[in-house]
């Protein structure tokens, strides 16, 4: 049956005028893959243009690009061969379209790197290139296009080949062939052409034919991004698709990153499914009910528990950018991963590389439309994810500036160390603090959560916000840090002093630790108590340490908790 | 998975996105074998239920037996469905013989943008595909439309990795194509598999059939035997004639579909 035949979608990407569409045209053209009426139609186009027929008008349908000759938009078209079907992709070469040849080739499994024989390598054959190794498309074959132009000239066809096949290794992009062809005259596009008897290779509907499918994705670990929660009758289901691994009824899952564990309690289908096959695999769109009903959001990962995703903040990426305006630090965007949505700053713009020439554009401190490169993004929350090496749909991302998608990039590490804190500081010595951070009741998640205030180093003189939403401490207080053994004295809402904490003195100023938690202590001997108990902490477990906690910390006596809803929580700035 | 599951898999995905981002959401039905298909895909998508309203833009020119199936499938399915005519222009006179393009416009276009005014809808569901007609074959997955409903289709958001484009200013709609993907083999075959219960205008009589349905002054028939859905699928196999080639408007210029679709149409 005819749906069971394999398809495999392979994108033309290459330079402004080198042939995309029209390779695509004629290889519909040569397998009969287009309805007579359409064929017909771009004739009578044609003739009403006082042009000679083009094969690429099969493919440019609108009314811009068949008059101006050039590829606005990306196009898919469905032809098959004796072995599978296939998607084709059409992509724009001209360079203020590039969102369209990325639209277009993030799609495929294969590409078709296409250069002009006589116009040889250019600005966008490289640049398609790079986009191609981003996107992961390993499976490329570079077609010399033309060839009837200069000739058949073999020598000029290999030279052509080498330039390319260094350019492209620097990429990491390695061509599985090389194809001479005339597109418009069909040589080696169906049928083996008679005018390059040197060439011993196959045409290219030969050759299209041994792209190897990647297979493979349900052998990974299991990643099923919650993508909604239903509730439309008894049942609380759990909805997504699958993008690797397997699941199973009965199987036990984490939930990422809030870390619960349950198990599947059943698969759920619509109309309700006879056989007993209940193994869900890579690629499916599914529902399934778990046995704890915990809260359980849109963008949550479920895996296996040994084989949980990564979980950071701060993302080492490779990105390309095509937004109207340059991608720059101290501005907020949103990122986009399968179903997770954050909020994210550039923390640092590590290299940006002209994608036409590999090299590396000195000293840019913002990244423009149409430029490649590495970058450190910092999310506001922990978002789940894997190194795209290792996962390609849970490594990449897209950036939204504003209303549009901006930007699309792939996951290579994380770092863990660049978070930023709020510290007081005299000379080279810092407290780091978080006391003037809020505590919220998010009523969405029925959970307390900690909002960060915007990183601020405080020095002697200058003055601290002792009033929050959600705290209000006196005028003057110190903040003792009994792991760095510090401690910061706070007189009139001014920093007035840091010192080690040896050679602190309780002087009956309010005492709190770090976090704004006030100290139960009233005496100089009270303060070695509690340092002396905190001596003997080290190690001994979680259950000590709170006990230490509760022994010693007062949380409400200067904080407060107020309600949040989530959408608010979410759209929180900075509090300072 | 098979070619039909994987297509199912990624409908079903879309629909749950636009579920998911559209505090409005409304499919459009227009009682044809895509639409209908459609339908069934968002009762799988969303186990059984369906959780927004079916709207049939009714031009009062359709084939009668379209209106009577409509009726009869809205009651079966327990469907929530608007039906809407742009009275207006109707009460004007508006018909085919003022020009097929201008009665579309009138009829369709404009009796939608009603729709979506009267409605607020954030996000529209139609079933239109890629193998459809070249205006079609450019389209994105989520297609923004103004608050005209017009298309700037020189200049499409980026779409990939199935990132849809769902930030937009207030007044704005997205159009959503869960079926982008699908051809007219796969619809059928689709139907076949799932023993979907589709209108028999679709099946031969007296040796003709019809392949793509609209209203009834503009749409015609062509030469067929086929009476079962193995028939069809093996008549589309060896066809040359395109899916559209009885749909009059489409014929009427060269760019025509483009130009209906920029002010929006389906």
């Amino acid at each position: 049956m005819d749906d069971l035949r394999e398809v495999l979608k392979i994108v033309v990407v290459g330079h402004v005028d080198h042939g995309k569409s029209t390779l695509i045209g004629r290889l519909l053209y040569d397998t009969k893959s287009i309805p007579e009426g359409r064929i017909e139609r771009v004739k009578a186009i044609s003739k009403e243009k006082g042009k000679p027929f083009e094969y690429a008008y099969l493919l440019d349908a609108f009314e811009e690009e068949q008059k101006q000759g050039i590829t606005i938009d990306t196009t898919q078209l469905q032809f098959k061969t004796d072995k599978r079907d296939y998607v084709i992709i059409d992509a724009p070469g001209h360079k203020e379209f590039l969102k369209n040849m990325i639209s277009g080739a993030a799609n495929a499994e294969a590409a078709l790197l296409i250069v002009d024989a006589n116009e040889g390598i250019q600005e966008q054959s490289r640049r398609h290139g790079y986009i191609l190794s981003l996107l992961g498309i390993q499976k490329v074959y570079v077609i010399v296009n033309k060839m009837d132009l200069i000739g058949y000239s073999e020598g000029k066809y290999n030279d052509i080949k080498h330039e390319m096949n260094q350019f492209l290794k620097s990429l990491n992009v390695f061509p599985l062939k090389y194809i001479p062809v005339s597109a418009f005259l069909g040589e080696n596009i169906a049928r083996k052409s008679g005018e390059m008897p040197w060439y011993r290779g196959e045409s290219i509907l030969e050759a299209i034919d041994l792209f190897e499918k990647d297979n493979g994705l349900e052998d990974k670990p299991l990643r099923f991004p919650i993508q909604d929660v239903y509730k439309f009758d008894n049942r609380r289901i759990i909805a997504g698709r699958i993008e690797s691994g397997k699941l199973r009824e009965g199987d036990e899952i984490l939930i990422s990153p809030s870390n619960k564990v349950t198990r599947v309690k059943t698969i759920e289908y619509w109309p309700v499914k006879k056989d007993g096959n209940n193994t869900l695999e890579a690629g499916m769109s599914v529902g399934i009910t778990v046995e704890d009903e915990f809260f359980n959001k849109r963008g949550e990962f479920i895996s296996h528990k040994d084989k949980a995703p990564l979980s950071a903040d701060v993302l080492r990426v490779n990105l390309f950018w095509m937004g109207k305006s340059s991608l720059v630090k101290n501005r907020k965007y949103k990122l986009k991963l399968v179903t997770q949505e954050e909020e994210c700053e550039v923390l640092s713009i590590n290299r940006v590389i002209d994608a036409t020439t590999l090299e590396t554009i000195e000293n840019a401190n913002e990244v423009r439309t149409n430029d490649v490169a590495e970058v450190t993004l910092k999310t506001k929350d922990r978002i789940c994810f894997d190194e795209f090496r290792n996962n390609q749909g849970t490594g990449r991302f897209v950036l939204v500036d504003g209303y549009d998608v901006s930007g699309g990039g792939i996951i290579s590490g994380v770092e863990e160390s660049r978070k930023t804190v709020s510290s007081f500081v005299k000379n080279e010595t810092g407290l780091n603090m978080n006391c003037f951070d809020e505590y919220f009741y998010i009523m969405t998640q029925n959970a307390v959560r900690r909002v960060e205030s915007r990183p601020k180093n405080f020095g002697i003189g200058d003055t601290v916000p002792v009033e929050g939403d959600t705290y209000a401490y006196p005028e003057s207080f110190d903040v003792i840090d009994l792991k760095n053994k510090l401690a910061a004295r706070i007189r009139k809402s001014r920093l007035n002093d840091v010192v080690s904490l040896d050679d602190y003195k309780y002087d009956g100023s309010a005492v709190l630790n770090t976090q704004g938690f006030a100290a139960k202590v009233t005496s100089q001997e009270d303060c070695e108590k509690l340092q002396k108990d905190f001596g003997r902490l080290s190690g001994s477990g979680e259950d000590k340490e709170a006990a230490f906690a509760n022994k010693w910390f007062d949380i409400m006596k200067y904080r407060n908790i107020k309600h949040k809803a989530d959408s608010e929580f979410n759209n929180t700035e900075y509090q300072i | 998975m098979d070619h039909l599951d994987q297509l199912e898999a990624q409908s079903i995905f879309i629909l749950r996105e636009a579920y998911k981002k559209f505090g409005k959401l409304g499919m459009l039905w227009s009682i044809g074998k895509d639409s209908t298909v459609l339908l069934w895909l968002a009762k799988k998508a969303f186990f059984g239920h369906c959780p927004f309203p079916f709207i049939h833009v009714d031009t009062t020119y359709k084939i009668p037996e379209m209106i009577e199936y409509r009726d009869r499938m809205a009651k079966e399915y327990k469907i929530d469905l608007i039906v809407h005519k742009n009275e207006e222009a109707l009460k004007e006179g508006m018909g085919p013989e003022k020009g097929r393009l201008v009665c579309c416009k009138a009829l369709k276009t404009d009796g939608l943008q009603q729709v979506v005014t009267k409605y607020e809808f954030e996000g529209l569901i139609l079933g239109i595909r890629r193998d459809e007609e070249g205006s079609r074959s450019k389209e994105r997955v989520f297609s923004e439309r103004n608050k005209d409903s017009e298309w700037d289709y020189t200049n499409q958001p980026p779409e990939l990795w199935d990132q849809f484009k769902t930030d937009f200013p207030k007044g704005n709609h997205i159009r959503v194509h869960p079926l982008l993907h699908w051809n007219e083999i796969d619809i059928w075959s689709y139907i076949g598999r799932e023993n979907i219960p589709i209108i028999d205008l679709y099946f031969a009589k007296d040796g003709k059939r019809y392949r793509s349905l609209g209203c009834a002054p503009c749409t015609g028939k062509i030469e067929s035997n086929a009476t079962t859905i193995d028939d069809i699928i093996n008549e589309l196999k060896d066809t040359k004639v395109s899916e559209r080639a009885g749909r009059a408007q489409d014929q009427e210029d060269a760019y025509a579909m483009q130009k209906l679709r920029k002010d929006g149409y389906m």
